[in-house]
């Protein structure tokens, strides 16, 4: 088991109260796996990135364990993170473009960032050489600033940073969301392409564009108001979804070969919920065509098959 | 309703304006009413410089734009210039910086107001607005009167589409509207506009998404490098894509029912002439037709 989430909350804190962004989140990662996770914009999907490499103020740790290959991960406390950050786990963040140092070459750059980690940037240096050949990248890079790379090339520089110390975990946090089809579909294969060669051992994929995901995730990890969804192995959180909110999200996705004079497509009606004071009871209760008086409760994960779980009612009364 | 015609666009770049770089080159391509027409392209293939043309907020290297029969490139009084702007509007990618965070969001249909029709009585006005504002599909309600930190997305950028139907809007550019949005919501602005069209608007909607450009348009224009490589009607563009950075994006788009290493386009049907690709082919290019409604750049032209 690779990474281990046990009722995991970290919720903002505002004057107004705590906002309530990841709640109660219990999931488990295997080893080599890829986890894509999606949600509309403010359901904790990239606080639940943000938490596992730095608990920034205000974000608040509450309560819930991680465990990492069996170790448990400090993550409120910002000085044990050090011995994880970069090491063990990295993170992809969502602007690559601001991610390095605009005034310091990046083969300065770099060499500061492993002399800061107590390794040896003359015998790192042989490796990252070899994994930018990999990327399709030039040595000659190295001599560069940031700000004389294109997008998709300050992208794949930032991820081969980011892995360069064969972290267990990679967190890529909205990568590909910024970059046009063509490099989007490059970056996602590199990121498979890392993996499959061990550089590291498990990724989780954060994203709002769940046909990447169905391109390159093992599992889905579907996530509504800062609470668990669903979760699943790819193809059956796609096409045999058991969670209301997922089918609905997958149908609102335009593809080619989808006309509206044909077939008109629907969104999801109504807001997702404001997590400062969030409904009682299932989150989605709003917005959901099946609710009905036992969603005034909170929905219990209820396991369907082995590594699919949702949280729904629906599917607890039909085992009953 | 709007004709472009090698329209060409040419940025000054480097120290004191040595440098020259052409984003947009002779592009050629038209829209009539009632028809939405995809302009696709990856980042710095020259789509919104278009856009910025076609809205006068950027001005045309050389080249003519044609709209109801008129050039507008060459318009520069402010009467003129209001007077086009009643009728061609644009709305763009980032909804939250379209606003001013201090001013409540109906601030903007008070400007209109102002600046366009002075002479209508504040209630029939308030009327016109409630009636735009229902035409987007939002209950005036929940938006008037509030700031645009209190309103979601997919509200501001329906907010923005209500204020150009309030004029007498013939040309809306689109540029990116949805991109930010999420997967929810960007379905509701798209059939929004599929319904706009249905009334006789005419829309460009640029975009680098190759599925929404297929959801909503009749036309599409493929650009790369300032180019345009490949122009038709949508079916003929998606389904028998001829030119080889057509097939590219094309093969690229993440789908739902197969994975990226199963996807095969069929071989382009008929017979494909000697194709221009930018940055390889030298020389100049000019559209060839091969089909009804199908055309594809080829070397040659001055």
């Amino acid at each position: 088991m690779a990474l281990k989430l046990d009722h995991l909350k970290v919720y903002y804190q505002t004057l107004h109260g705590q906002v309530k962004a990841l709640d109660d989140i219990s999931l488990q990662l295997k080893d080599g796996e890829i986890l894509g996770v999606a949600g509309e914009s403010g359901c904790g999907k990239s606080t639940l990135s943000n938490a596992l490499i730095l608990l920034k103020p205000p974000m608040r740790f509450i309560s819930g364990e991680v465990y990492l290959d069996g170790e448990k991960v400090p993550i409120e406390e910002y000085q044990k993170m050090v011995a994880f950050r970069f090491k063990k786990i990295s993170i992809i963040p969502q602007y690559a473009m601001n991610a390095m140092n605009p005034t310091v070459k990046i083969g300065r750059y770099i060499q500061d960032l492993l002399l800061v980690r107590g390794e040896t940037p003359e015998k790192v240096f042989p490796e990252l050489k070899r994994r930018l050949k990999l990327v399709e990248l030039s040595e000659s890079i190295l001599d560069l600033f940031p700000i004389e790379l294109s997008g998709g090339m300050k992208q794949r520089m930032v991820m081969v940073i980011a892995t360069l110390l064969n972290p267990s975990l990679l967190i890529a946090d909205e990568i590909t969301s910024a970059l046009d089809v063509s490099t989007q579909k490059a970056v996602s294969e590199m990121l498979v392409e890392f993996r499959n060669r061990g550089f590291v051992k498990s990724i989780i994929f954060v994203t709002h564009d769940v046909s990447v995901l169905y391109q390159i995730a093992d599992r889905i990890f579907i996530m509504y108001a800062g609470k668990f969804a669903e979760i699943g192995p790819t193809q059956t959180v796609i096409h045999h979804s058991r969670h209301p909110y997922t089918g609905m999200l997958v149908q609102a996705m335009p593809e080619v070969g989808i006309r509206y004079e044909k077939q008109p497509l629907t969104g999801i009606p109504g807001q997702p919920p404001l997590l400062l004071h969030p409904p009682e009871g299932c989150r989605f209760k709003d917005r959901c065509p099946f609710a009905y008086g036992r969603c005034n409760q909170v929905p219990p994960q209820t396991q369907i098959s082995e590594g699919h779980e949702v949280a729904c009612w629906k599917e607890v009364e039909k085992d009953a | 309703m709007l004709e472009l015609e090698n329209v060409t666009k040419v940025y000054r770049v480097g120290a004191f304006g040595k440098g020259s770089l052409r984003a947009v080159d002779r592009a050629c391509f038209s829209i009539g009413p009632g028809e939405v027409c995809s302009l696709i392209g990856e980042s710095g293939s020259g789509k919104s410089t278009l856009g910025k043309m076609i809205l006068k907020l950027s001005p045309v290297s050389s080249g003519t734009i044609r709209f109801e029969e008129e050039d507008i490139t060459t318009i520069s009084s402010t009467k003129q210039l209001k007077e086009y702007y009643r009728k061609v509007q644009g709305v763009f990618q980032d909804p939250f910086s379209s606003f001013n965070p201090i001013f409540k969001a109906d601030r903007v249909f008070h400007i209109i107001h102002r600046e366009f029709f002075p002479k209508v009585a504040d209630q029939d006005w308030e009327k016109r607005v409630h009636d735009s504002l229902r035409s987007v599909g939002i209950n005036p309600g929940e938006v008037l009167h509030k700031f645009p930190h209190q309103l979601s997305g997919g509200q501001l950028q329906r907010l923005l589409i209500a204020r150009a139907l309030l004029l007498d809007v013939k040309v809306l550019v689109a540029d990116e509207i949805i991109s930010m949005l999420d997967a929810s919501t960007r379905i509701d602005v798209l059939n929004l506009l599929a319904l706009l069209k249905k009334k006789g608007l005419c829309v460009l909607f640029i975009t680098h998404d190759l599925s929404l450009g297929y959801y909503i348009s009749d036309k599409a224009v493929i650009l790369y490098k300032g180019v345009v490589v490949e122009t038709g009607t949508t079916d003929a563009v998606f389904l028998n894509p001829v030119h080889p950075y057509t097939r590219k994006l094309l093969k690229a788009v993440p789908r739902l029912d197969m994975k990226w290493e199963d996807v095969e386009l069929e071989a382009p049907r008929g017979e494909i002439p000697e194709l221009f690709i930018p940055g390889e082919t030298p020389g100049a290019c000019t559209l060839q037709q091969i089909h009804e409604g199908h055309f594809v750049a080829v070397p040659g032209g001055e």
